[in-house]
Protein backbone atom coordinates (compact mmCIF):
# COMPACT_ATOMS: atom_id res chain seq x y z
CA UNK A 1 0.00 0.00 0.00
CA UNK A 2 1.47 3.28 -0.91
CA UNK A 3 -0.75 5.90 0.98
CA UNK A 4 -1.46 5.64 4.53
CA UNK A 5 -5.24 7.25 4.23
CA UNK A 6 -8.02 7.73 2.08
CA UNK A 7 -7.30 12.21 1.64
CA UNK A 8 -3.83 10.67 1.29
CA UNK A 9 -4.79 8.51 -1.53
CA UNK A 10 -7.64 10.95 -3.03
CA UNK A 11 -4.84 13.65 -2.84
CA UNK A 12 -2.29 11.45 -4.83
CA UNK A 13 0.82 13.73 -3.51
CA UNK A 14 -1.08 16.73 -4.87
CA UNK A 15 -1.67 15.60 -8.33
CA UNK A 16 -5.23 14.21 -7.39
CA UNK A 17 -6.86 16.29 -9.77
CA UNK A 18 -5.54 15.48 -12.78
CA UNK A 19 -4.83 11.26 -11.77
CA UNK A 20 -8.69 11.90 -10.92
CA UNK A 21 -10.08 13.60 -13.80
CA UNK A 22 -8.23 11.24 -16.18
CA UNK A 23 -9.34 7.52 -14.54
CA UNK A 24 -13.09 9.93 -14.81
CA UNK A 25 -13.09 10.66 -18.11
CA UNK A 26 -11.64 7.52 -19.37
CA UNK A 27 -14.31 5.26 -17.11
CA UNK A 28 -17.00 7.42 -18.21
CA UNK A 29 -16.23 6.99 -22.12
CA UNK A 30 -15.96 3.17 -21.76
CA UNK A 31 -19.14 3.17 -19.28
CA UNK A 32 -20.78 5.23 -22.26
CA UNK A 33 -19.89 2.98 -25.07
CA UNK A 34 -20.48 -0.47 -23.18
CA UNK A 35 -23.94 1.28 -22.53
CA UNK A 36 -24.67 2.00 -26.40
CA UNK A 37 -23.53 -0.99 -27.50
CA UNK A 38 -26.07 -2.82 -25.77
CA UNK A 39 -28.64 -0.42 -26.08
CA UNK A 40 -27.64 -0.90 -29.92
CA UNK A 41 -27.92 -5.06 -29.47
CA UNK A 42 -31.16 -4.03 -28.29
CA UNK A 43 -32.58 -1.77 -30.61
CA UNK A 44 -31.36 -4.13 -33.48
CA UNK A 45 -33.25 -7.24 -31.91
CA UNK A 46 -36.51 -5.17 -31.91
CA UNK A 47 -36.14 -3.71 -35.05
CA UNK A 48 -36.22 -7.49 -36.52
CA UNK A 49 -38.77 -8.13 -34.22
CA UNK A 50 -41.07 -5.04 -35.17
CA UNK A 51 -40.72 -5.62 -38.86
CA UNK A 52 -41.87 -9.20 -38.18
CA UNK A 53 -45.01 -8.38 -36.46
CA UNK A 54 -45.68 -5.83 -39.19
CA UNK A 55 -44.83 -8.82 -41.77
CA UNK A 56 -47.70 -11.40 -39.79
CA UNK A 57 -50.21 -8.59 -39.66
CA UNK A 58 -50.37 -7.65 -43.35
CA UNK A 59 -50.16 -11.34 -44.26
CA UNK A 60 -53.14 -11.64 -41.69
CA UNK A 61 -55.37 -9.02 -43.34
CA UNK A 62 -54.26 -10.33 -46.86
CA UNK A 63 -55.76 -13.82 -45.70
CA UNK A 64 -58.81 -12.10 -44.22
CA UNK A 65 -59.43 -10.10 -47.39
CA UNK A 66 -59.16 -13.18 -49.58
CA UNK A 67 -61.63 -14.93 -47.08
CA UNK A 68 -63.88 -12.29 -47.76
CA UNK A 69 -63.69 -12.27 -51.66
CA UNK A 70 -63.90 -16.43 -51.55
CA UNK A 71 -67.48 -15.91 -48.93
CA UNK A 72 -69.10 -13.60 -51.29
CA UNK A 73 -68.48 -14.13 -55.03
CA UNK A 74 -71.19 -12.59 -56.38
CA UNK A 75 -71.31 -9.46 -54.54
CA UNK A 76 -70.38 -7.55 -57.17
CA UNK A 77 -72.59 -8.25 -59.32
CA UNK B 1 -15.46 -1.70 -84.18
CA UNK B 2 -11.81 -2.17 -83.50
CA UNK B 3 -10.98 -2.31 -79.86
CA UNK B 4 -9.84 1.36 -78.54
CA UNK B 5 -6.28 1.37 -77.60
CA UNK B 6 -5.69 1.96 -73.45
CA UNK B 7 -3.97 5.23 -74.63
CA UNK B 8 -6.32 6.13 -77.06
CA UNK B 9 -8.97 5.78 -73.91
CA UNK B 10 -6.92 7.63 -71.47
CA UNK B 11 -6.53 10.99 -73.83
CA UNK B 12 -10.61 10.65 -74.82
CA UNK B 13 -11.08 10.74 -71.12
CA UNK B 14 -8.56 13.46 -70.34
CA UNK B 15 -10.14 15.92 -73.47
CA UNK B 16 -13.53 14.79 -72.48
CA UNK B 17 -13.21 16.26 -69.42
CA UNK B 18 -10.78 19.66 -70.51
CA UNK B 19 -13.47 20.23 -72.96
CA UNK B 20 -16.62 19.92 -70.22
CA UNK B 21 -14.62 21.84 -68.01
CA UNK B 22 -14.14 24.64 -70.21
CA UNK B 23 -17.52 24.85 -71.52
CA UNK B 24 -18.30 25.61 -67.43
CA UNK B 25 -15.24 27.54 -66.68
CA UNK B 26 -16.88 28.59 -63.06
CA UNK B 27 -15.65 25.38 -62.05
CA UNK B 28 -12.34 26.08 -62.60
CA UNK B 29 -12.24 29.56 -61.59
CA UNK B 30 -13.69 29.06 -58.67
CA UNK B 31 -11.37 27.05 -56.54
CA UNK B 32 -8.67 29.75 -57.52
CA UNK B 33 -10.56 32.58 -56.36
CA UNK B 34 -11.15 30.49 -53.08
CA UNK B 35 -6.87 30.54 -53.04
CA UNK B 36 -6.73 33.66 -53.43
CA UNK B 37 -9.09 35.05 -51.24
CA UNK B 38 -8.15 32.63 -48.20
CA UNK B 39 -4.68 33.75 -48.74
CA UNK B 40 -5.43 37.52 -48.47
CA UNK B 41 -7.55 37.17 -45.52
CA UNK B 42 -4.36 35.81 -43.31
CA UNK B 43 -2.47 39.14 -43.39
CA UNK B 44 -5.91 41.08 -42.64
CA UNK B 45 -6.48 38.77 -39.91
CA UNK B 46 -2.84 38.74 -38.29
CA UNK B 47 -1.36 41.77 -39.24
CA UNK B 48 0.76 43.26 -42.32
CA UNK B 49 3.92 42.54 -40.56
CA UNK B 50 6.56 41.30 -43.45
CA UNK B 51 8.52 39.10 -41.02
CA UNK B 52 5.64 37.45 -39.41
CA UNK B 53 3.99 36.69 -42.82
CA UNK B 54 7.20 35.89 -44.33
CA UNK B 55 7.51 32.94 -41.36
CA UNK B 56 4.24 32.00 -41.54
CA UNK B 57 3.92 32.03 -45.46
CA UNK B 58 4.78 28.35 -46.74
CA UNK B 59 1.84 26.88 -44.42
CA UNK B 60 -0.61 29.50 -45.49
CA UNK B 61 0.36 28.80 -49.37
CA UNK B 62 -0.39 25.07 -48.49
CA UNK B 63 -3.52 24.78 -46.03
CA UNK B 64 -5.08 27.42 -48.67
CA UNK B 65 -3.90 24.83 -51.76
CA UNK B 66 -5.45 21.66 -49.81
CA UNK B 67 -8.41 23.97 -48.90
CA UNK B 68 -8.83 24.85 -52.68
CA UNK B 69 -8.15 21.27 -54.35
CA UNK B 70 -10.92 19.65 -51.61
CA UNK B 71 -13.43 22.58 -52.81
CA UNK B 72 -12.65 21.42 -56.42
CA UNK B 73 -12.71 17.46 -56.02
CA UNK B 74 -16.45 16.98 -56.07
CA UNK B 75 -16.29 17.53 -59.53
CA UNK B 76 -14.05 14.85 -60.25
CA UNK B 77 -16.87 12.55 -60.45
CA UNK B 78 -20.18 14.11 -59.21
CA UNK B 79 -21.52 15.24 -62.51
CA UNK B 80 -20.49 11.57 -64.49
CA UNK B 81 -22.24 10.27 -61.52
CA UNK B 82 -25.21 11.94 -62.23
CA UNK B 83 -26.12 11.53 -65.16
CA UNK B 84 -24.88 7.55 -65.69
CA UNK B 85 -21.51 8.62 -68.14
CA UNK B 86 -19.78 7.15 -64.80
CA UNK B 87 -21.44 4.25 -64.80
CA UNK B 88 -20.89 3.78 -68.68
CA UNK B 89 -17.21 3.64 -68.10
CA UNK B 90 -16.93 1.44 -65.44
CA UNK B 91 -18.43 -1.19 -67.93
CA UNK B 92 -16.24 -0.38 -70.51
CA UNK B 93 -13.96 -2.96 -71.80
CA UNK B 94 -10.65 -0.85 -70.87
CA UNK B 95 -9.17 -1.38 -67.53
CA UNK B 96 -10.49 0.98 -65.00
CA UNK B 97 -7.20 1.79 -63.74
CA UNK B 98 -6.73 3.78 -66.72
CA UNK B 99 -9.92 5.64 -67.03
CA UNK B 100 -9.51 6.76 -63.38
CA UNK B 101 -6.13 7.97 -63.93
CA UNK B 102 -7.21 10.05 -66.68
CA UNK B 103 -10.04 11.60 -64.80
CA UNK B 104 -7.19 12.70 -62.03
CA UNK B 105 -4.95 13.67 -64.72
CA UNK B 106 -7.54 15.87 -66.03
CA UNK B 107 -8.59 17.23 -62.38
CA UNK B 108 -5.09 18.22 -61.98
CA UNK B 109 -4.46 20.20 -65.45
CA UNK B 110 -7.52 21.85 -64.09
CA UNK B 111 -6.86 22.44 -60.43
CA UNK B 112 -3.35 21.50 -59.27
CA UNK B 113 -1.46 23.79 -62.65
CA UNK B 114 -3.65 26.60 -62.12
CA UNK B 115 -2.77 27.23 -58.12
CA UNK B 116 1.01 26.34 -59.28
CA UNK B 117 0.92 29.65 -62.08
CA UNK B 118 -0.89 31.47 -58.85
CA UNK B 119 0.93 30.68 -56.40
CA UNK B 120 4.19 33.28 -56.94
CA UNK B 121 1.87 35.85 -56.87
CA UNK B 122 0.63 35.04 -53.65
CA UNK B 123 4.05 34.56 -52.50
CA UNK B 124 4.86 38.16 -53.40
CA UNK B 125 2.09 38.98 -51.22
CA UNK B 126 3.20 36.97 -48.05
CA UNK B 127 6.48 38.46 -48.55
CA UNK B 128 7.69 34.79 -48.86
CA UNK B 129 11.61 34.53 -48.31
CA UNK B 130 12.92 35.31 -51.59
CA UNK B 131 15.45 32.32 -51.94
CA UNK B 132 12.44 29.93 -51.30
CA UNK B 133 9.98 30.43 -54.55
CA UNK B 134 12.06 27.64 -56.52
CA UNK B 135 11.29 25.15 -53.44
CA UNK B 136 7.65 26.51 -53.43
CA UNK B 137 7.25 25.57 -57.14
CA UNK B 138 8.61 21.78 -56.67
CA UNK B 139 6.65 21.22 -54.02
CA UNK B 140 3.65 22.40 -55.54
CA UNK B 141 4.61 20.79 -58.55
CA UNK B 142 5.46 17.34 -57.04
CA UNK B 143 2.46 18.17 -53.95
CA UNK B 144 -0.56 18.55 -56.18
CA UNK B 145 -0.79 15.82 -58.13
CA UNK B 146 -1.13 13.64 -54.69
CA UNK B 147 -4.09 15.66 -53.36
CA UNK B 148 -5.67 15.11 -56.58
CA UNK B 149 -4.81 11.21 -56.29
CA UNK B 150 -5.80 11.22 -52.37
CA UNK B 151 -9.05 13.57 -53.26
CA UNK B 152 -10.38 11.16 -55.86
CA UNK B 153 -10.29 8.12 -53.42
CA UNK B 154 -12.25 10.16 -51.16
CA UNK B 155 -14.75 11.29 -54.11
CA UNK B 156 -15.20 7.79 -54.86
CA UNK B 157 -16.33 7.06 -51.61
CA UNK B 158 -18.58 9.84 -51.26
CA UNK B 159 -19.79 9.97 -54.72
CA UNK B 160 -23.15 8.15 -54.07
CA UNK B 161 -23.89 9.70 -51.33
CA UNK B 162 -26.59 12.71 -50.58
CA UNK B 163 -24.27 15.25 -48.38
CA UNK B 164 -21.27 14.00 -49.51
CA UNK B 165 -19.14 17.68 -49.00
CA UNK B 166 -18.47 18.04 -45.57
CA UNK B 167 -18.14 14.07 -44.78
CA UNK B 168 -15.25 14.69 -48.14
CA UNK B 169 -13.00 16.57 -45.75
CA UNK B 170 -13.23 14.97 -43.04
CA UNK B 171 -12.08 11.99 -44.80
CA UNK B 172 -9.40 13.48 -47.06
CA UNK B 173 -7.52 16.32 -45.19
CA UNK B 174 -5.90 13.50 -42.48
CA UNK B 175 -4.32 11.85 -45.16
CA UNK B 176 -3.02 15.20 -46.79
CA UNK B 177 -0.99 15.51 -43.58
CA UNK B 178 2.23 14.24 -44.20
CA UNK B 179 2.39 16.52 -47.82
CA UNK B 180 1.48 19.26 -46.03
CA UNK B 181 4.80 19.13 -43.03
CA UNK B 182 7.04 17.66 -45.65
CA UNK B 183 6.21 20.46 -48.33
CA UNK B 184 6.37 23.74 -46.12
CA UNK B 185 9.45 22.27 -43.80
CA UNK B 186 10.98 21.95 -47.55
CA UNK B 187 10.02 25.64 -47.92
CA UNK B 188 11.55 26.43 -44.58
CA UNK B 189 14.86 25.08 -45.04
CA UNK B 190 15.04 26.68 -48.73
CA UNK B 191 14.42 30.20 -46.97
CA UNK B 192 17.15 29.62 -44.44
CA UNK B 193 19.36 28.38 -47.29
CA UNK B 194 19.53 24.84 -46.27
CA UNK B 195 19.40 21.67 -49.22
CA UNK B 196 15.95 20.91 -48.79
CA UNK B 197 16.17 18.14 -51.13
CA UNK B 198 15.73 15.23 -48.84
CA UNK B 199 11.96 16.41 -48.45
CA UNK B 200 11.81 16.97 -52.19
CA UNK B 201 12.13 12.86 -52.10
CA UNK B 202 9.78 12.26 -49.49
CA UNK B 203 7.31 14.15 -51.60
CA UNK B 204 7.88 12.20 -55.06
CA UNK B 205 8.07 8.89 -52.93
CA UNK B 206 4.90 9.60 -51.54
CA UNK B 207 3.85 10.54 -55.28
CA UNK B 208 4.91 7.62 -57.14
CA UNK B 209 3.20 5.59 -54.08
CA UNK B 210 0.41 7.68 -54.44
CA UNK B 211 0.35 7.11 -58.51
CA UNK B 212 0.28 3.30 -58.34
CA UNK B 213 -1.98 2.86 -55.30
CA UNK B 214 -4.48 5.65 -55.62
CA UNK B 215 -6.34 4.50 -58.80
CA UNK B 216 -6.96 0.99 -57.41
CA UNK B 217 -8.32 2.36 -54.33
CA UNK B 218 -10.19 4.67 -56.79
CA UNK B 219 -11.70 2.04 -58.87
CA UNK B 220 -12.47 -0.41 -55.78
CA UNK B 221 -14.10 2.70 -54.01
CA UNK B 222 -16.28 3.67 -57.17
CA UNK B 223 -17.41 -0.18 -57.58
CA UNK B 224 -19.53 0.39 -54.14
CA UNK B 225 -20.51 3.36 -55.03
CA UNK B 226 -22.30 2.91 -57.75
CA UNK B 227 -23.99 -0.60 -56.55
CA UNK C 1 -5.72 -26.32 -43.97
CA UNK C 2 -6.29 -23.01 -42.18
CA UNK C 3 -9.39 -22.63 -44.79
CA UNK C 4 -10.78 -25.75 -43.50
CA UNK C 5 -10.96 -24.93 -39.72
CA UNK C 6 -11.88 -20.89 -40.68
CA UNK C 7 -14.84 -22.62 -42.95
CA UNK C 8 -17.54 -22.60 -40.54
CA UNK C 9 -16.87 -19.60 -38.80
CA UNK C 10 -17.28 -17.59 -42.29
CA UNK C 11 -21.30 -18.79 -41.86
CA UNK C 12 -23.08 -16.08 -39.78
CA UNK C 13 -25.10 -18.37 -37.74
CA UNK C 14 -21.94 -20.35 -36.66
CA UNK C 15 -20.16 -17.24 -35.69
CA UNK C 16 -22.72 -15.16 -33.92
CA UNK C 17 -22.88 -18.33 -31.37
CA UNK C 18 -19.17 -18.60 -30.84
CA UNK C 19 -19.55 -14.32 -30.40
CA UNK C 20 -22.01 -15.66 -27.58
CA UNK C 21 -20.23 -17.83 -26.43
CA UNK C 22 -16.81 -16.10 -26.01
CA UNK C 23 -18.56 -12.75 -24.56
CA UNK C 24 -19.27 -14.07 -21.27
CA UNK C 25 -15.93 -15.23 -20.74
CA UNK C 26 -14.33 -12.05 -21.95
CA UNK C 27 -16.30 -10.18 -19.73
CA UNK C 28 -15.57 -12.17 -16.65
CA UNK C 29 -11.57 -11.67 -17.37
CA UNK C 30 -11.47 -8.40 -18.34
CA UNK C 31 -13.80 -7.70 -15.08
CA UNK C 32 -10.95 -9.61 -12.74
CA UNK C 33 -7.67 -8.10 -14.44
CA UNK C 34 -9.40 -4.85 -14.57
CA UNK C 35 -10.31 -4.77 -10.87
CA UNK C 36 -6.83 -6.48 -10.40
CA UNK C 37 -4.80 -4.04 -11.86
CA UNK C 38 -6.94 -0.74 -11.45
CA UNK C 39 -6.12 -2.08 -7.54
CA UNK C 40 -2.69 -2.45 -8.32
CA UNK C 41 -2.12 0.86 -10.38
CA UNK C 42 -3.89 3.12 -7.66
CA UNK C 43 -2.97 1.72 -4.60
CA UNK C 44 -0.23 -0.46 -5.18
CA UNK C 45 2.12 0.33 -7.68
CA UNK C 46 5.09 2.73 -6.53
CA UNK C 47 5.39 6.30 -7.14
CA UNK C 48 7.51 7.31 -9.91
CA UNK C 49 10.52 9.06 -8.54
CA UNK C 50 9.91 12.05 -11.11
CA UNK C 51 6.55 11.76 -12.06
CA UNK C 52 5.19 11.29 -8.74
CA UNK C 53 1.87 9.77 -8.25
CA UNK C 54 0.90 11.58 -12.12
CA UNK C 55 2.22 8.43 -12.97
CA UNK C 56 -0.44 6.12 -12.38
CA UNK C 57 -2.44 7.71 -14.93
CA UNK C 58 0.36 6.05 -17.52
CA UNK C 59 -1.68 2.78 -16.40
CA UNK C 60 -4.59 3.81 -18.58
CA UNK C 61 -2.63 5.66 -21.71
CA UNK C 62 -0.09 3.68 -22.73
CA UNK C 63 -2.60 0.57 -22.84
CA UNK C 64 -5.18 3.01 -24.84
CA UNK C 65 -2.53 4.13 -26.89
CA UNK C 66 -1.40 0.86 -27.85
CA UNK C 67 -4.68 -0.28 -28.13
CA UNK C 68 -6.33 2.74 -30.04
CA UNK C 69 -3.47 1.66 -32.65
CA UNK C 70 -3.81 -1.93 -32.41
CA UNK C 71 -7.27 -1.89 -33.40
CA UNK C 72 -7.37 0.08 -36.36
CA UNK C 73 -4.85 -2.45 -37.27
CA UNK C 74 -7.33 -5.24 -37.01
CA UNK C 75 -9.89 -3.30 -38.60
CA UNK C 76 -7.86 -2.53 -41.51
CA UNK C 77 -7.01 -6.53 -41.75
CA UNK C 78 -10.45 -7.47 -41.45
CA UNK C 79 -11.52 -4.78 -44.63
CA UNK C 80 -8.57 -6.62 -46.43
CA UNK C 81 -9.80 -9.85 -46.17
CA UNK C 82 -13.35 -8.61 -46.43
CA UNK C 83 -12.10 -7.19 -49.99
CA UNK C 84 -9.67 -9.86 -51.00
CA UNK C 85 -11.78 -12.82 -49.68
CA UNK C 86 -15.52 -11.39 -49.84
CA UNK C 87 -15.81 -12.64 -46.45
CA UNK C 88 -18.72 -10.16 -45.63
CA UNK C 89 -18.30 -11.42 -41.59
CA UNK C 90 -15.18 -9.50 -41.85
CA UNK C 91 -16.59 -6.52 -43.10
CA UNK C 92 -19.08 -6.77 -40.11
CA UNK C 93 -15.92 -6.92 -37.72
CA UNK C 94 -14.41 -3.71 -39.09
CA UNK C 95 -17.70 -1.87 -38.37
CA UNK C 96 -17.85 -3.03 -34.58
CA UNK C 97 -14.22 -2.29 -34.03
CA UNK C 98 -14.50 1.32 -35.49
CA UNK C 99 -16.26 3.30 -32.57
CA UNK C 100 -13.91 1.33 -29.78
CA UNK C 101 -11.14 1.63 -31.48
CA UNK C 102 -12.37 5.73 -31.50
CA UNK C 103 -13.07 5.68 -27.99
CA UNK C 104 -9.47 4.72 -27.04
CA UNK C 105 -8.14 6.58 -28.72
CA UNK C 106 -9.94 9.66 -27.16
CA UNK C 107 -9.00 8.19 -24.03
CA UNK C 108 -5.55 8.17 -25.03
CA UNK C 109 -6.05 11.81 -26.07
CA UNK C 110 -7.59 13.21 -22.95
CA UNK C 111 -5.24 11.48 -20.16
CA UNK C 112 -2.05 12.26 -22.09
CA UNK C 113 -3.37 15.89 -22.03
CA UNK C 114 -4.39 15.63 -18.35
CA UNK C 115 -0.53 14.01 -17.76
CA UNK C 116 0.76 16.62 -19.67
CA UNK C 117 -0.63 19.55 -17.52
CA UNK C 118 1.46 18.88 -14.47
CA UNK C 119 4.27 17.23 -15.76
CA UNK C 120 4.48 20.42 -18.98
CA UNK C 121 2.34 23.32 -17.48
CA UNK C 122 -0.12 23.35 -20.34
CA UNK C 123 -2.81 21.06 -21.24
CA UNK C 124 -1.65 20.51 -25.02
CA UNK C 125 1.36 20.39 -26.23
CA UNK C 126 2.37 19.18 -29.94
CA UNK C 127 4.21 16.25 -29.17
CA UNK C 128 4.62 13.18 -31.98
CA UNK C 129 2.95 11.01 -30.14
CA UNK C 130 0.20 13.26 -29.18
CA UNK C 131 -0.40 14.25 -32.67
CA UNK C 132 -0.57 11.47 -34.19
CA UNK C 133 -3.20 10.46 -31.73
CA UNK C 134 -5.36 13.02 -32.87
CA UNK C 135 -4.86 12.45 -36.25
CA UNK C 136 -5.56 9.06 -36.04
CA UNK C 137 -8.64 9.91 -33.94
CA UNK C 138 -9.92 12.15 -37.44
CA UNK C 139 -9.22 8.60 -39.50
CA UNK C 140 -11.32 6.52 -36.57
CA UNK C 141 -13.99 9.70 -37.41
CA UNK C 142 -13.94 9.27 -41.04
CA UNK C 143 -14.45 5.81 -41.32
CA UNK C 144 -17.40 5.75 -38.63
CA UNK C 145 -18.87 8.86 -41.19
CA UNK C 146 -18.28 7.21 -43.75
CA UNK C 147 -19.74 4.09 -42.29
CA UNK C 148 -23.35 6.33 -41.16
CA UNK C 149 -23.72 7.87 -44.50
CA UNK C 150 -24.53 4.58 -46.01
CA UNK C 151 -28.30 3.20 -45.93
CA UNK C 152 -26.94 -0.15 -46.86
CA UNK C 153 -24.89 -1.54 -44.18
CA UNK C 154 -23.37 -3.82 -46.50
CA UNK C 155 -22.24 -1.02 -49.08
CA UNK C 156 -21.47 0.79 -46.01
CA UNK C 157 -18.69 -1.64 -44.65
CA UNK C 158 -17.82 -1.88 -47.72
CA UNK C 159 -16.62 2.08 -48.22
CA UNK C 160 -15.53 2.46 -44.62
CA UNK C 161 -12.83 -0.69 -45.07
CA UNK C 162 -11.42 0.75 -48.18
CA UNK C 163 -10.74 4.01 -46.39
CA UNK C 164 -9.42 2.15 -43.41
CA UNK C 165 -6.80 -0.13 -45.95
CA UNK C 166 -6.01 3.55 -47.36
CA UNK C 167 -5.96 5.13 -43.79
CA UNK C 168 -3.45 2.29 -42.44
CA UNK C 169 -0.98 2.84 -45.44
CA UNK C 170 -1.36 6.32 -44.54
CA UNK C 171 -0.67 5.80 -40.85
CA UNK C 172 2.85 5.02 -40.92
CA UNK C 173 3.83 8.03 -43.55
CA UNK C 174 1.52 10.01 -40.57
CA UNK C 175 3.66 8.89 -37.98
CA UNK C 176 6.76 8.96 -38.89
CA UNK C 177 5.98 12.90 -40.68
CA UNK C 178 4.76 13.85 -37.40
CA UNK C 179 7.81 12.41 -35.27
CA UNK C 180 9.96 14.47 -37.83
CA UNK C 181 7.75 17.60 -37.81
CA UNK C 182 8.43 17.49 -34.47
CA UNK C 183 12.40 16.85 -33.69
CA UNK C 184 12.69 19.58 -36.58
CA UNK C 185 10.72 22.22 -34.22
CA UNK C 186 12.49 20.78 -30.78
CA UNK C 187 11.59 24.19 -29.07
CA UNK C 188 8.32 23.29 -28.74
CA UNK C 189 9.08 20.30 -27.13
CA UNK C 190 9.42 21.14 -22.87
CA UNK C 191 9.96 17.33 -22.10
CA UNK C 192 8.92 13.92 -23.61
CA UNK C 193 6.16 12.09 -22.51
CA UNK C 194 8.15 8.97 -22.12
CA UNK C 195 8.48 5.43 -20.40
CA UNK C 196 11.09 6.58 -17.66
CA UNK C 197 12.87 3.36 -17.39
CA UNK C 198 10.14 1.24 -15.30
CA UNK C 199 11.05 -0.69 -12.91
CA UNK C 200 9.44 -4.56 -12.81
CA UNK C 201 6.90 -3.15 -9.80
CA UNK C 202 5.35 -0.75 -12.42
CA UNK C 203 5.67 -3.34 -15.29
CA UNK C 204 3.50 -6.25 -13.84
CA UNK C 205 0.27 -3.75 -12.67
CA UNK C 206 0.77 -2.10 -16.42
CA UNK C 207 0.95 -5.96 -17.51
CA UNK C 208 -1.90 -6.52 -15.64
CA UNK C 209 -4.13 -3.26 -16.78
CA UNK C 210 -3.33 -3.88 -20.73
CA UNK C 211 -4.69 -7.75 -20.76
CA UNK C 212 -7.56 -6.69 -18.98
CA UNK C 213 -8.36 -3.85 -21.56
CA UNK C 214 -7.24 -6.55 -24.40
CA UNK C 215 -10.36 -8.39 -22.61
CA UNK C 216 -12.88 -5.89 -22.56
CA UNK C 217 -12.56 -5.03 -26.09
CA UNK C 218 -12.76 -8.44 -27.76
CA UNK C 219 -16.20 -8.60 -25.07
CA UNK C 220 -16.98 -5.23 -26.75
CA UNK C 221 -16.43 -6.34 -30.51
CA UNK C 222 -18.01 -10.00 -30.05
CA UNK C 223 -21.32 -7.79 -28.21
CA UNK C 224 -21.10 -4.84 -31.81
CA UNK C 225 -20.56 -7.82 -33.95
CA UNK C 226 -23.59 -9.72 -32.61
CA UNK C 227 -25.31 -7.14 -33.56
CA UNK C 228 -23.73 -6.14 -37.01
CA UNK C 229 -24.63 -9.91 -38.05
CA UNK C 230 -28.19 -9.32 -36.92
CA UNK C 231 -29.33 -6.38 -38.67
CA UNK C 232 -27.20 -8.05 -42.16
CA UNK C 233 -28.92 -10.75 -42.00
CA UNK C 234 -32.41 -9.68 -40.61
CA UNK C 235 -34.11 -11.34 -43.46
CA UNK C 236 -32.29 -14.99 -42.66
CA UNK C 237 -34.62 -17.21 -41.30
CA UNK C 238 -32.31 -18.30 -38.56
CA UNK C 239 -32.40 -14.49 -37.22
CA UNK C 240 -36.12 -14.48 -37.32
CA UNK C 241 -36.68 -17.76 -35.16
CA UNK C 242 -33.71 -16.46 -32.94
CA UNK C 243 -35.58 -13.70 -32.15
CA UNK C 244 -39.20 -14.69 -32.03
CA UNK C 245 -37.95 -16.92 -29.61
CA UNK C 246 -36.65 -14.20 -27.49
CA UNK C 247 -39.55 -12.15 -27.64
CA UNK C 248 -41.79 -15.49 -26.28
CA UNK C 249 -39.49 -15.90 -23.78
CA UNK C 250 -39.90 -11.59 -22.63
CA UNK C 251 -43.69 -12.39 -22.70
CA UNK C 252 -43.78 -15.17 -20.54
Amino acid sequence: MQFDSVSAFLDMGGYGFYVWLSYGVSFAALALLVTSSIAGHKKAKQQIAQRQKREAKLRQAAEQQNAHAHDNPNREH
Amino acid sequence: MTPVSYRAAFSLIVKRDLMIAFRHRDDIINPLLFFIIVVTLFPLGIGPESSTLSRIAPGIIWVAALLATLLSLDRLFKSDHLDGSLEQMLLSPQPIFILVLAKIVAHWLLTGLPLILIAPLLAVLLHLHESSYGALMFTLLLGTPILSLLGAIGVALTVGIKKGGVLLSLLVLPLYIPVLIFATSAIDSAAMNLPYNGQLAIIAAIFFASLTLAPFAVSAALKVSTN
Amino acid sequence: MMWKWLHPYANPEVSYHFAGKLLPWCTRLAFIFLSVGMVWALLFAPADYQQGDTFRIFYLHVPAAMLSMGIYLGMAIAALSSLVWQLKLADASAAAMAPIGATFTFIALVTGAAWGKPMWGTWWIWDARLTSELILLFLYLGVIALHNAFEDKSLAGKAAGILALVGVINLPIIKYSVEWWNTLHQGATVGKLGQPSMSADMFWPFLVCFIGFSFFVTALICLRFRSEVLTRNSMRPWVRTLVANEENKHAI
